[in-house]
């Protein structure tokens, strides 16, 4: 599989990322087929580990994906960001994480996007695996 | 009794598409494990090794979480819904 961010995509993941720093922040890709054309942030709701956790209400979720599918748009993944971290899938993500999504984790350091890194966990749940990532110019 | 569970979007993929599937059980616990019977690609998905619900998977029974009422020995009645209604959650560690 692979993963493909419009620019306006990919822009709010980035500014979303950067305004949440020093925590993790959290949100949906929408669009259709491999192609993301829309980011939605999320509230993360760990507040006791923001900057090292997140996770977002089943209700909440669910509410946001209605949404995006009422819109016409398919829901391909999610992204969260790895504050002073490398953008590799924890075995948290692996533990927490559905099948059959792109995960794109954003590396922001001193508040600033650095590394990008996508993951796809496998339908057995052992391990993520990468996948690659094409973002698109204005 | 005959329940329909809803599935998500997400597990679907092991449903053959469906997002509905009926299944004729007492209990909560007992309508997932035939849901699970039917589709055994749910199974990891659903359940940790042990046979835990995942802790990132909640389960509605029509609009009320199983956690606030009996768990998985929740009773059913016919025409009930069950909800699979998983969260998301992960970290850097």
């Amino acid at each position: 599989m692979a993963l493909t961010l419009s620019h306006d995509a990919w822009c709010a993941v980035t500014a979303h990322a950067e305004a949440g720093y020093p925590h993790e922040v959290v949100g949906i890709l929408a669009g259709r087929g491999a192609r993301a054309t829309r980011a939605v942030p999320l509230r993360n709701e760990n507040a006791e580990r923001p900057a090292t956790r997140y996770r977002v209400d089943g209700l909440a979720l669910f509410r946001a994906e209605a949404a995006l599918e009422a819109d016409g748009l398919e829901v391909l993944g999610y992204y969260h960001s790895h504050p002073d971290h490398p953008s590799a899938a924890s075995d948290e993500d692996r533990e927490h994480a559905l099948p059959r999504r792109s995960y794109l984790i954003v590396a922001v350091h001193d508040g600033h996007t650095h590394t990008h890194q996508s993951w796809r966990l496998r339908d057995d749940r052992s391990v993520m695996d990468e996948e690659p990532v094409t973002l698109e110019s204005a | 009794m005959n329940v329909s569970i809803l599935v998500p979007s997400a597990l679907r993929g092991f449903t053959a598409g469906a997002a509905s599937v009926g299944v004729q059980a007492p209990t909560a616990g007992e309508a997932l494990d035939a849901l699970v019977a039917k589709h055994p690609g749910l199974a990891p998905h659903l359940r940790t090794p042990d046979g835990a619900l995942r802790s990132f998977v909640n389960v509605y029974r029509n609009d009320l979480d199983l956690r606030g009422l009996d768990g998985l020995a929740t009773r059913l009645a016919d025409g009930d819904t069950l909800i699979l209604v998983p969260a998301i959650a992960g970290g850097r560690a």
